[in-house]
This record gives C-alpha cells, sequence and structure tokens, in this order.
C-alpha cells in the first residue's frame, strides 16, 4: 500500500485547462470577420464596381439603419430575449416623427417625438416582460403586430410626406467625407459598446442573460435590468425611424416592415447566443456589415432580388456554421 | 468524525472478476490524467471510487464506457480481454453509467425512457405493448412505485433515476457505474436507492459508486478503491475501512488538521438580530441572533426549512412576518440587493443553478458583487477591480491559469472559492452559507474550513447550513437544530449542551433526549 507516502497538493496541476480559454474570447470577438473579409474579396474579383470609395460610403450608409437597429437587439438578445416589434416601433415613430415636424410651431421637436415614440413603446413591452412575467417572445410578437396596425393608423392609411422636413440632413448630409447616418449608426455602436463594456449595469445586462437566478441572489434588480433592454431596443427603434423617415422625407405605416429580421440576423452572425451571457457590439457590427455588403455586391452582380433572397439566407447558415465548427475545434 | 462498522461478511474475492482494468493509461494532449491504474471489480459486489474532484475517477469510468479510448492498458470482463472502442461495445459487454446529471427525456413515458434507442418492433411498427409488458417486469423487480405510462416529468429526482436504473437492468446490464447518485436526493430518498442498491447487488450485479460522502462509502461498499492524481493509490476490504485511512489515502496527508477551527471563547456583540421571522409556510415565526466572529452550524433534517429560514433573511424570498435588525438597527429587506448593501451575504446551495455564472469569466464572477462599489459614476474601473479579483485568486488559492478563464471550465472546488471570494470581495458583516461543501473534494474542503474560520477570526458572523454532520460539528461555535419549520435545539455556546452528531440527530429527528456536556 503506497499510502504512507505523503505528497503536498500540486498547486494549479487541475481544472486549469491552460491558455486556450482566452484565445477563445478573441475568437468570439472576431469570429465573424475573415467571413466577411472573403466575401469581400470575392466581390471585389468578381465586380470592379464593388471596391471603390464610393461604394464603401454606399455600402455602410445602407448597413447603418440595421446597424442601429441590430445594436439595440443585441442588448434584448444578450439577456435572452428576443424584440420582434423593432420593425413596427420604426415605422410608428418614424410617421410620428413626420406628422409632429407638419405641425406649425412645433417642427423642432420631431426627431425628440419620434425617439421618445420609440422609447415609450419599448418600455411598454419591457414592462410586461419584466414586471407581469410574460415571454419576451409572446409579447413583442403581439406588438409587432398591434403596432403595425398603429402605424397605419396614425399615417391614416397613406405617406405622409414633408418636403421641407427640418431634419433631412440626417438622411442626406455629410459630416466630412461620412453621410451622418454612417455618424449616428457608429455613435451608437460606440456608445452601445461602452455601456456593455465598461458600466455597472453592462455586466449585469450579461449576468442577467447567464444566470437570471443567480442574478437576483447577487442583489441584481432583474427587473430593472430587461425595462433597460427594452427600452434601448425601442429608442434605437425610434432613432432608426427618425433615420428612415429623413433619407425618404417621408413615412408610411409600411415603414420598416420586416427589419426586425435583419437585425435578428445581425446579432445572431455577430456570435450572440440566443440563450443570453454572451455577445459582443463588435460582433453585432460585423453582422450588419456582412448583411449590407451581401445586398450590395449581389445587387451589383445583377442578380435578381429573389436570387439575393436564397443567397442572402444561406450565407447567414452557412456562416454560423463555419463559426460554430472553428469554436467547436478551438475548445 | 465517527466510525460506524458493523461486523459485515468479508466479500472475499474467490470468484472470476466481472472487470479487471490493468494498466490503464490515458494522456490528453500530452498530459497524462490517468498512469498504469488498475479496478478489478467482483460479481455482486458494491465498490467504491474514491478521489479528488480531478483524481481521474470519471476519466477512468468513460474509458469502461467507450467515450474515451485508453492510450495503454486492458480491460477484461469474466476474464474475456475486451476491446471497447465505443459506448455500444460497453453497453453490449453489460456496462452501464447512470451520470450524477440524469439522461431523461422528461416529456416522454418511462417505458419510451427505457427503450429509448432499442425500441421493440412488430415489423416496422413499434411494439409498444411489449415495451410496456417489459418495462412494468423490470420496475416491479426493482419496487417502483411507478408505472411505465408515467410521464417523467412527474416523477421525483429519485424516482427519474430509478427510471435510469431500470433501463440499465433492461439490458442485462451486469456493471453498473454510478456517479454521485444520492448528489440531488433527499435522506429518504436515499435510503431507497440503497435499498435498490443492495437488491442490484444480491442479484448479482456489481456497482462501481462513486461518492464523496464517507457515510454512503461505509453504508454501501465491499470494498473501497482510492485514485489520486491520476494514479491508483490502493484498495481496502471492508473491515479496513476507516475515514482516517481513506482521507489520508486520497489527500496523502494526515485527517487531524482537516477542522482548524478554534472555538471561540468569549462569544461577541450581537451583529444580527432575527425576530418572529416567517414565510407563513415552510418557516414558522423563528428568532435567532447572530454575535461577531462566531460560526453558527444550522443543521436539520432535507426539508426541514433551512434553506428557507435562510433565503428569508437574506431577502430573497417574501416574508410573511418578522424583522431583521442588523447592530441594532432595523433593517428593511426587501430583496437581495437591501441585504447585501446592509453587509449580508448568501452562499446559496446550487453554486451552478443560483451562484455562478458559468458563462462569465472567473475574474467578472468574482468582482460582480462590489463593482457598484468600486466604480465612478456607473463606469468600471477595470484595472482596479481586476487587482481585487487578483488577489481574491491568491487569498483562496483559487486554482486557474488566468482570469479570463470561464467559470464553467472550474472544479467544484474552485468553483465554490470563487463563490466565496464573490462575497468577500464585499466584507459583510454577515455571511449565510447553503452547503458550502456540497460536491467538493476533500481537499477543497479543507481549504474552505480554513476561509470560512478566518472569516469568523476576522468578526464576520457566519450561519452555515449544511447536511454534513462531521462539519457542523468540527467548524461550528454554536448549533441550531431546525425540525418542521422551527428551530428546536441549541447546542454549544452557553447552552450546556455539547456538540456532537448525536445530539443534532436527537434534536433534527425529534427522538432522544440531549446529553450534556
Amino acid at each position: 500500500m503506497s499510502q504512507t507516502e505523503l505528497r503536498p497538493l500540486k498547486d494549479g496541476s487541475r481544472g486549469a485547462p491552460g491558455r486556450r480559454k482566452t484565445a477563445n474570447n478573441w475568437i468570439q470577438v472576431l469570429g465573424i470577420l475573415p467571413i466577411l473579409i472573403l466575401i469581400c474579396i470575392l466581390f471585389s474579383v468578381l465586380t470592379p464596381n464593388f471596391p471603390t470609395a464610393g461604394n464603401v460610403v454606399n455600402i455602410l450608409r445602407q448597413a447603418s439603419i440595421n446597424i442601429v437597429l441590430a445594436t439595440g437587439m443585441t442588448f434584448v438578445i444578450l439577456t435572452g430575449g428576443i424584440d420582434l416589434s423593432v420593425g413596427s416601433i420604426l415605422g410608428v415613430s418614424a410617421v410620428v416623427g413626420v406628422l409632429t415636424s407638419l405641425v406649425p410651431g412645433l417642427g423642432w421637436a420631431a426627431v425628440l417625438a419620434a425617439l421618445l415614440t420609440g422609447l415609450l413603446l419599448g418600455l411598454l413591452n419591457g414592462v410586461l416582460i419584466a414586471f407581469v412575467d410574460l415571454p419576451p417572445f409572446i409579447v413583442t410578437l403581439g406588438a409587432l403586430t398591434a403596432l403595425r396596425g398603429v402605424a397605419y393608423l396614425v399615417a391614416n392609411g397613406t405617406t405622409v410626406l414633408n418636403r421641407d422636413l427640418n431634419f433631412a440632413w440626417i438622411g442626406n448630409s455629410y459630416l466630412g467625407p461620412f453621410p451622418w447616418l454612417v455618424v449616428i449608426a457608429l455613435l451608437t455602436v460606440l456608445a452601445s459598446w461602452f455601456i456593455l463594456r465598461r458600466t455597472v449595469l453592462g455586466v449585469q445586462i450579461y449576468a442577467v442573460g447567464g444566470n437570471q437566478r443567480a442574478a437576483r441572489l447577487t442583489g441584481i434588480k432583474v427587473n430593472r435590468v430587461l425595462l433597460f433592454v427594452y427600452g434601448v431596443s425601442g429608442l434605437l427603434a425610434g432613432l432608426a425611424g427618425v433615420m428612415s423617415s429623413s433619407r425618404l422625407y417621408s413615412a408610411t405605416g409600411q415603414l420598416g416592415n420586416g427589419y426586425e429580421l435583419d437585425a435578428i440576423a445581425a446579432v445572431i452572425l455577430g456570435g450572440t447566443s440566443f440563450t443570453g451571457g454572451i455577445g459582443t457590439i463588435p460582433g453585432t457590427l460585423l453582422g450588419a456589415l456582412i448583411i449590407a455588403v451581401l445586398n450590395n455586391g449581389l445587387t451589383l452582380l445583377n442578380m435578381s432580388y429573389f436570387w439575393q433572397l436564397v443567397v442572402k439566407g444561406l450565407v447567414i447558415i452557412i456562416a454560423v456554421t463555419i463559426d460554430r465548427l472553428r469554436r467547436r475545434s478551438s475548445r | 468524525m465517527t466510525t460506524n462498522q458493523q461486523p459485515l461478511p468479508l466479500n472475499a474475492p474467490i470468484a472470476t472478476p466481472v472487470l479487471e482494468m490493468r494498466g490503464i493509461t490515458k494522456r490528453f494532449s500530452g498530459v497524462p490524467a490517468l498512469q498504469n491504474v488498475n479496478l478489478t471489480i467482483y460479481p455482486g459486489e458494491v465498490h467504491a471510487l474514491m478521489g479528488e474532484n480531478g483524481a481521474g475517477k470519471s476519466t477512468l469510468m468513460k474509458i469502461l464506457a467507450g467515450a474515451y479510448i485508453a492510450d495503454e492498458g486492458e480491460i477484461w470482463i469474466n476474464g474475456q480481454p475486451l476491446t471497447i472502442t465505443d459506448p455500444g461495445t460497453a453497453r453490449r459487454a453489460g456496462i452501464n453509467l447512470i451520470y450524477q446529471e440524469l439522461n431523461v427525456a422528461p416529456n416522454l413515458t418511462v417505458a419510451e425512457n427505457m427503450f429509448m434507442g432499442s425500441e421493440l418492433r412488430q415489423g416496422q411498427l413499434l411494439n409498444r405493448e411489449g415495451m410496456r409488458r417489459e418495462a412494468a417486469r423490470v420496475l416491479q423487480s426493482l419496487g417502483a412505485s411507478f408505472a411505465p405510462d408515467d410521464v417523467v416529468s412527474s416523477l421525483s429526482i429519485a424516482e427519474q433515476q430509478q427510471v435510469e436504473i431500470a433501463r440499465a437492468l433492461k439490458d442485462n446490464s451486469r456493471i453498473l457505474v454510478m456517479d454521485e447518485p444520492t448528489a440531488a436526493l433527499s435522506d429518504r430518498e436515499t435510503e431507497r436507492l440503497f435499498e435498490v442498491i443492495h437488491k442490484l447487488r444480491s442479484d448479482g450485479i456489481a456497482i462501481i459508486y462513486i461518492s464523496h460522502r464517507m457515510e454512503e462509502v461505509y453504508a454501501l461498499a465491499n470494498r473501497v478503491s482510492v485514485l489520486r492524481d491520476g494514479q491508483y493509490i490502493g484498495s481496502l476490504d471492508r473491515h479496513e475501512i476507516s475515514p482516517e485511512r481513506l482521507v489520508q489515502m486520497m489527500v496523502g496527508r494526515p485527517m487531524q488538521d482537516f477542522y482548524e477551527h478554534q472555538r471561540q471563547t468569549t462569544p461577541g456583540e450581537i451583529v444580527l438580530d432575527v425576530r418572529n421571522i416567517s414565510d407563513g409556510r415552510k418557516v414558522q415565526p423563528t428568532n435567532l441572533v447572530l454575535r461577531a466572529g462566531e460560526i453558527v452550524g444550522l443543521a436539520g433534517l432535507v426539508g426541514a426549512g433551512r434553506t428557507e429560514l435562510s433565503r428569508l433573511i437574506f431577502g430573497a424570498d417574501p416574508k410573511a412576518s418578522g424583522e431583521v435588525f442588523l447592530n441594532g438597527q432595523k433593517l428593511n429587506i426587501r430583496s437581495p440587493g437591501d441585504a447585501i448593501a446592509a453587509g449580508i451575504g448568501y452562499v446559496p446551495e446550487d453554486r451552478k443553478d443560483q451562484g455562478l455564472f458559468l458563462e462569465m469569466s472567473s475574474g467578472k464572477n468574482i468582482i460582480l458583487n462590489m463593482l457598484k462599489q468600486d466604480a465612478k459614476a456607473g463606469v468600471i474601473n477595470w484595472g482596479s477591480v481586476g487587482k481585487i479579483a487578483k488577489n481574491a485568486v491568491q487569498d483562496f488559492n483559487i486554482r486557474l491559469a488566468n482570469l479570463e478563464i470561464r467559470a464553467m471550465d472550474l472544479s467544484g472546488g474552485n468553483q465554490q472559492k470563487l463563490l466565496l471570494a464573490r462575497w468577500l470581495a464585499i466584507k459583510p458583516r454577515v455571511l449565510l452559507l447553503d452547503e458550502p461543501t456540497r460536491g467538493v473534494d476533500i481537499g477543497a474542503k479543507s481549504e474552505i474550513y480554513r476561509i470560512i474560520s478566518d472569516l469568523a477570526k476576522q468578526g464576520v458572523a457566519v450561519l452555515m447550513v449544511s447536511s454534513e454532520l462531521p462539519e457542523v460539528v468540527g467548524l461550528s461555535d454554536r448549533v441550531l437544530v431546525m425540525r418542521e419549520g422551527q428551530l428546536v435545539g441549541e447546542l454549544g455556546g452557553s447552552t450546556r449542551q455539547s456538540i456532537t452528531q448525536e445530539n443534532i440527530m436527537a434534536y433534527a429527528t425529534g427522538a432522544s433526549e440531549v446529553t450534556a456536556s
């Protein structure tokens, strides 16, 4: 019997899988970047019109609204929820914004009114989810339908037009070489990244998504965190409404229809987990860029819209598959 | 710790071993997890496999079950060599594993679960009647109290475990591996499981039983084999088993210095004063005080209301009545946040489900509770909290390569230390611990005891809910015993009753009288 031999416990001899896990974090952040680069190279080879400065700005502008929506969606999905209503909130907010701009003497408040509309509708989602304890999918599915109706109703079934829209500069002017749309989208990304990365609230959002029960027992006010994320998602949908309508000088009840799907796709492409607790804003940004690059490149290639839909859907599935496989193999 | 060895007939190894593992070696990317390990199992014995977390028990069992393939070594079944390359081979050879986390489909019936993957057929169609009959037969032989058509989610955890055992029996299992089968069971369910195990043993089935709980090993095992750091240390026959010997084999050092706590001689100031607290259901109106620097054990049977009481104090569940005073000041605790703000910490019973953020880095798990205090205007200074996390890792001897490692990748003991570190980062005045060493290996246990003991020395008032009597006796300055939602007894401290396992059990069960010191 060898039990007479006395050995001290070896330090660090177990439970320490080494450096690989940190590397994983890098893969999490940059996961989808190689795929974006690959797609860009492919398009550059296929069409000379793709890799021009003008087209790059174009892509960024086309991506901007989805970037804003997807950023809000990232907050929600990080808590393990979902917000299907962002497209409809965008519609309502845009109509409210343009209508306000038409009211004499109240024109200055148009942007504010649109943002406030988005925020309030988002908070309404949040109250139902956090305090009435309804499932996010159900609440926002209901809101998706109901608010689309509200958008048509507020617009009275027509296109609300304002040729002298006072915030048209948002959609049509430039800051230096960059369209304001792009600048606003990037500022949104930066602010969101800061909140998630550098604030207590940000860590709490990850905590609620990672383990809601444990979050409660560490004193996190889970309800408030949920209210916040749905509020943010609504507010950013309102902002996206301002951006859309400013570009068009108008809004209809139809505006933003189906946008929630591209936003969710961008978040998932960016490596955010549907179960919550894992994901990053830079990932979402990359995800939104992939979608925009595909839209742009396929159009330049003169591919029919029907085929574009097919290709886009397949690329999303393939990209996430590659990401999964790679993450698994690095484990 | 006491030894309660009944004189049992020696299970002398006369028969052919049903299983022999010889010289098993397994390396993971060059690092040896098992080195030249031997294991011999006879039919009709309960063979306990012991060792700390990470000692190699599960690796060895996974090799047996075909989940891993050994780099070197041989496996002999009933005197015949057998190459196990996949789970199918193992199952056909009569080897079945029952994991700690049960593998049942909750929405299917018992019979459907038992025949999952090996459904009986009649031509191309399912033979439901045949499966039901066969399931009923096996369940009856197990003495199960549920029917083949019951939906699994309607069964208790213990019954779901029986479904898994039944599935193994249906496959004519000869070797049944059980990994910590009692971890989620109540005392009564554990007894029931033991009856089942006795029955299986008398049917000639060999059972490899993995457990950290010494009491269970004494109660069940015919023989014990011990692994340490991937090496086979040795085996003991039933009459050779003693706690001291086992601990020494597992840890490689004697047990004397296991509980380091020096009992408090002079009681400190009253820190926490809980009056008349109840939830209107499982906790009857209860009073208790905690003093500075004392460790109060809260003992009782499972279901006595200990967890509920500590959650009530912490504000995790709504109170029906009662007041909480901290240093003489009345607190208005309506949520865990309020309790934390007052300096009360709580380490929950189930660390994975209620404590840790498994996907988060270990560092973030540690600093989560003190982020708010350290942050300026809600903005985190990662540099300064990172330092706090690093110090905590050193102070508590948490073994990790770096702070970025996810909590899920740590061993149970390190996870528990991580949780303790999280609470200690906010410097609590009162710490409520619920089963602080559950599922933790013996090395980490002694470190956790040292941490708790140090805390008390620094003046923290500690309330420790524990079902492990040796730990309650070894660590507590005072013991409160709960039964059916009420505090029914107090031992140690100013009482004249001594803290012994017998006295605790007397109160907990409401049985006999308590002996004075």
